[in-house]
């Protein structure tokens, strides 16, 4: 037991976000939320609350139109493991998922209105996951297939989030078409990264599911997942049991990963400091000594509303008012040096070239 | 760069004063030590003494009975600045102080302390209890936590809350078993009897709002083991860390406070597993039958007495005797804030603070760490963000987060002067305000900067866009440039 504490201070953590993130829509792309589902899943079961866990999805495939089983999504096929559940949380969903939300999530730089649910509100002895998922190529991350993510804005994201100790320690796992650049220009302390591919190797998906017509999920998390069903919340494997996942035999791409930038050891490193929320206890020895006989205060909290007339129906904005506002009609703006500039130029070449003369024939 | 300062006034009773004096009474001195937290970091403090002996009142106040009466006639009678202390060095066969005690440290800044052995072993004394009732090396360390280099500090050190301008308290109770126990809490008149005088004086260091919830069918994540010598049921230490987990979820916060919540649960167990006691790693039940998580909250399991007949009709009504919860939870609220008692040398005696929760001097000993942490995080705030600013020159600052960046190295600056003054209070107010601005100026929404522009990217989307359109346009321009240079030649013809 004395090991076990020991263990338990070298990790200095206090508590365990998680932020997933599933970054395509569309119905093939079914395989992309079943993985983050999977992963949330376990996070969910070895202890992180969902207070604590920051879920995007990009599209929505339970309720998909095309889904022949509704509200649920599979990610064994013959339909064993349902990852959807009941108490799913999704904090940012559908057009909510997009490169600047997540930074905000990130960085903290959240408009003042957003609600506690979709903040990341980690301190200094807090251990992250972060888990993404999509479609990438070397050195980007898609999503929802307009804008991209680079690593370059990752790492700088990350930094940030070091500056003010947003973090304790960070794990940074990775499932996409060489997925491994993306770690490559990481360069704050404290962040262990896993990829499912290396530069220049596609990340393959696992098995399709007749009934359903998609793939279900991706191979490296495929067996992530069954690696992780076996830990439960005082297991004790640790982090190089996890580099091990999916040797190239079975998931075809060589998963990589980074722990140049950790301080600690692999070797000491427990799946459940990142996946799970294993808690910290102490005995509480001492108490205080109270006076029973206090008479009651009078309820001192103080009143806070500010005094307002009472609003009457008739005084609101008439309904037909607000439908029929016109939008406020944008200031004109003549246009910029840079373009003005080059049709100058092709009406002098034109004009040059034809001679004016033959204008005429152009009209 | 930061001083702490502390005004600290020695009295010497009739008969205290020691031989070796270096000088008569009354006389100033001053003492500093240099706290280093890393190598470019140091927190220099400066004890500024004033010796000097007891007025006739302060005189009549120390013939007291006991030191209890002492300190509570002296109190009116001394400076209580905030930050500020009070010695009253009394001679060594002083009645005031039982047998074996050499320190009597009271409810508000003032101490007193036994005479003997000479000015040497006198000022080593008055060392230790100045810094009990301040500072210590150790609390500026973990107050300045992330600036130590890892490995040197105790594992302590970072469990402690961290300074925030607010914090929200929800009490919880969890029946997991309402059919057998109908449980009533008065949680209102406890909260109004025994929290709210605690909260009150903690008022200067953060703004506090408390909730309560109750919760059925909550149970915890792990069973706990029949014993059978003590026919009851017991919880060991290693199974507390999952105990937490299965309730968190159930918990819930306010969605719009982003202060950070402390959680204190109460449990009442279920029949069928009550009596549940929790074992300490020894394998002794606790007396309190509580545990705490640190920046988590805590935990009390209160059982309830098996009913004198077996043939009570179920649900039993239970009425939770609220001032024993209460005295757990106000323990341990103070460990989560870091005001531990456990450390004190056993010739030391410390006073009660009764209803108040907290002694003055506990008060202090926040404000000192909570100052001194303020300070530094506005700093690296500030850093940073001017390193950030600097890396990416198209970051647009807007006005309002330019004007809270001013206020924040103000406010700062001033803290530090404050501190280097001696007034506590004016010190912590400056730099919870520098700490509002800095965090409102890093946090700007505004200042997310999304456009990253590689060289590789600026090619490849640009010259497939312009080129072609280039073409034509530059042999124009060079078939222009030709026709001119032959009209410069010939003359033109004339007809």
């Amino acid at each position: 037991f004395q090991d076990q504490t020991e263990q338990f201070f070298r990790s200095g953590h206090t508590n365990n976000w998680a932020v997933l993130v599933c970054t395509s829509r569309f119905w093939f792309n079914y395989r992309h939320v079943a993985n983050t589902l999977s992963v949330y899943r376990s996070v969910k079961r070895l202890g992180i609350p969902d207070s604590h866990i920051v879920l995007m999805l990009a599209d929505d495939m339970a309720c998909n139109p095309r889904n022949p089983k509704p509200a649920t999504v599979f990610s064994h096929k013959n339909m064993e493991l349902n990852v959807y559940g009941d108490d799913v949380e999704v904090d940012y969903r559908s057009y909510e998922v997009t490169v600047e939300n997540f930074l905000r999530v990130l960085t903290g730089r959240i408009p003042p209105s957003t609600p506690r649910s979709k903040r990341l509100l980690s301190d200094d002895r807090s251990n992250i996951l972060i888990y993404m998922t999509g479609h990438g190529g070397n050195g980007f991350l898609k999503f929802q297939d307009s804008e991209e993510i680079t690593n370059v804005e990752l790492a700088d994201a990350f930094e940030q989030m070091w500056q003010k100790r947003r973090y304790n320690e960070l794990l940074f796992i990775i499932d996409t078409c060489q997925g491994a650049s993306m770690y490559e220009r990481f360069y704050s302390p404290n962040i262990m990264a896993l990829a499912s591919s290396q530069v220049g190797e596609d990340s393959l998906s696992h098995q399709p599911d007749l009934g359903i017509g998609v793939h279900l999920m991706d191979r490296y998390t495929f067996y992530v997942l069954e690696f992780l069903e076996e830990i439960h919340p005082a297991s004790q494997t640790n982090m190089n049991d996890l580099f091990q996942v999916c040797p190239k035999s079975l998931c075809v791409s060589t998963p990589g990963h980074r722990t140049d930038l950790f301080q600690r050891d692999p070797q000491n490193v427990l799946i459940t400091d990142f996946f799970g929320s294993v808690r910290k206890v102490e005995i509480t020895a001492e108490t205080l000594s109270l006076d029973r006989d206090v008479p009651g205060l009078e309820s001192k909290f103080p009143e806070e509303e500010l005094a307002t007339e009472p609003l009457k129906y008739a005084e609101q904005l008439p309904v037909a008012q607000i439908i029929h506002q016109k939008p406020k009609p944008k200031d004109w703006h003549p246009p910029g040096g840079f373009i003005l500039g080059l049709w100058a130029l092709i009406i002098m070449v034109f004009f040059k070239t034809y001679g004016i003369k033959h204008m005429k024939h152009v009209f | 760069q930061v001083q702490l300062v502390v005004p600290m006034t020695v009295i010497f009773a009739p008969g205290s004063v020691p031989g070796d004096l270096p000088r008569p009474l009354p006389f100033r001195d001053v003492q500093e030590m240099e706290i280093s937290v890393n190598l470019r970091t140091s927190v220099t403090s400066r004890y500024e003494m004033h010796y000097r002996s007891t007025t006739a009142r302060e005189e009549a106040a120390l013939a007291a009975a006991t030191a209890r009466e002492a300190d509570a006639a002296l109190y009116p009678l001394q400076d209580t600045a905030l930050g500020s202390l009070t010695m009253y060095v009394v001679p060594e066969t002083s009645p005031l102080l039982p047998q074996g005690i050499n320190v009597y440290v009271g409810k508000h800044r003032s101490a007193l302390v036994r005479a003997g052995g000479g000015l040497a072993a006198l000022q080593a004394r008055l060392r230790e209890v100045t810094q009990l009732m301040s500072f210590t090396a150790s609390s500026i360390a973990a107050a300045l936590s992330d600036r130590v280099p890892d490995g040197q500090l105790g594992p302590d050190a970072r469990r402690n809350l961290k300074s925030s301008l607010g914090y929200e308290i929800t009490f919880s109770l969890l029946n997991p078993d309402p059919k057998s126990h109908t449980v009533d809490w008065d949680i209102e008149g406890a909260v109004n009897r025994f929290v709210k005088p605690v909260l009150d004086k903690l008022s200067l260091v953060a703004n506090f709002s408390v909730d309560s919830q109750i919760l059925y069918y909550a149970v915890l994540g792990v069973t706990p083991r029949y014993d059978k010598e003590s026919s009851s049921f017991l919880l060991s230490a290693h199974s507390l860390p999952h105990v937490i987990n299965p309730v968190e979820a159930r918990l819930g916060s306010s969605a719009a406070s982003l202060y950070p919540v402390l959680n204190f649960l109460l449990y009442v167990p279920e029949r069928s597993h009550s009596p549940l006691y929790i074992q300490d790693k020894d394998g002794a039940p606790v007396s309190t039958n509580a545990f705490h998580s640190p920046r988590w909250g805590g935990i009390m399991v209160y059982n309830i007495e098996a009913p004198a007949s077996s043939q009570a009709s179920l649900p039993l009504h239970v009425d939770v005797d609220m001032a024993r919860v209460m005295e757990v939870f106000l323990a341990q609220l103070r460990l989560l804030f870091g005001l531990s008692r456990e450390e004190v040398p056993p010739e030391f005696l410390l006073e009660s603070p009764g209803n108040e929760g907290l002694a003055d001097w506990e008060l202090d000993h926040l404000l000192w760490a909570h100052t001194v942490e303020n300070i530094a995080t506005v700093s690296t705030t500030l850093t940073s963000l001017a390193q950030l600013l600097d890396k990416i020159g198209n970051i647009v600052i807007k006005d309002d987060v330019a004007s809270e960046v001013y206020r924040a190295v103000a406010s700062v600056q001033s803290a530090v002067t404050e501190l280097s003054l001696g007034h506590l209070l004016a010190a912590f107010q400056a730099s919870k305000e520098a700490v509002t601005c800095s965090e409102r100026a890093f946090f700007d929404p505004s200042l997310l900067h999304l456009l990253y522009f590689p060289d590789d990217q600026k090619f490849a989307i640009y010259i497939p866009l312009f080129l072609p359109m280039a073409v034509p346009i530059l042999l124009s321009l060079a078939k222009i440039v030709r026709e001119t240079r032959l009209q410069k030649k010939e003359p033109t013809k004339m007809d």
